[in-house]
């Protein structure tokens, strides 16, 4: 079960510096396709931001900023962002994921809807990996027991 | 190509290779495979390969360690043999 830390500096130290660590994240994954990173680092180090915060400053304060129903809306809409951006592509003619023919649809010329396209994917990407990461390192840490959801702790204790 | 960091870097590598797997506790294990992941990422970063560093830091290094964290604490921190 995750809890709150007692610990004032570990605390503060933490609320400091998750905003920077997810101003960070955001910055990888926008500028992905000119630098090093992408959806996917950037994904990773929004996750494990929010787990920085469980961490720290227990389930209660991260339910109220990231429910568990956010987490799993944004892992599916992701997703759907993805695969919604390469079917559009092939609708309008090309291969999956062939973004230049975007421009059709953005007014702009085919190297930019390129470059747009991409981003797009890269937000899919990163929405995706940030919440399945978050819920991964959930699960573990809590063996799947939701503080509150009596009935159901004492199903799982009663089962072994 | 710089070949005394390389040396350097693979030895640190080798050491955190060898002490995690020989350490008794598996708290200071889970943490000497984030220095391993970190001195590969350097390493990755020394041969030109930014972008695989750069998921060797986030991934390896940052939500592996979290997670074999959390995994830690639900066994014994202790192994038997």
């Amino acid at each position: 079960m995750i809890a709150s830390s007692d610990d004032i500096i570990i605390k503060t130290i933490a609320r400091i510096f998750v905003p920077f660590i997810q101003l960070y994240a955001l910055y990888v994954i926008m500028h992905g396709h000119y630098s090093p990173g992408g959806g996917f680092q950037g994904g990773v180090i929004l996750g494990a931001s929010m787990a920085l915060l469980l961490i720290t400053h227990g389930y209660d304060e991260v339910k109220r900023r990231l429910p568990e129903g956010v987490v799993m809306l944004l892992g599916s809409v992701g997703v759907l962002i993805y695969a919604g951006i390469g079917l559009t592509c092939l609708l309008l003619g090309g291969n999956y994921l062939d973004y230049s023919q975007l421009s059709v649809i953005l007014h702009v010329d085919p190297a930019h809807a390129r470059s747009l396209g991409i981003l797009g994917v890269e937000l899919g990407v990163g929405f995706t990996v940030m919440a399945i990461m978050y819920s991964i390192f959930f699960d573990i840490s809590t063996g799947g027991i939701l503080p509150g959801d009596e009935k159901r702790n004492e199903e799982l204790e009663n089962n072994g | 190509m710089n070949v005394p960091f390389d040396i350097i870097i693979l030895l640190f590598v080798v050491m955190c290779a060898i002490a995690a797997i020989t350490v008794r506790d598996l708290l200071s294990a889970v943490m000497i495979l984030g220095a391993y992941s970190f001195f590969m990422c350097l390493m990755w970063a020394q041969l030109g390969a930014v972008d695989v560093a750069f998921t060797e830091a986030s991934v390896s290094a940052g939500i592996g360690t979290i997670l074999l964290v959390a995994a830690v604490l639900k066994t014994t921190r202790r192994t038997k043999d």
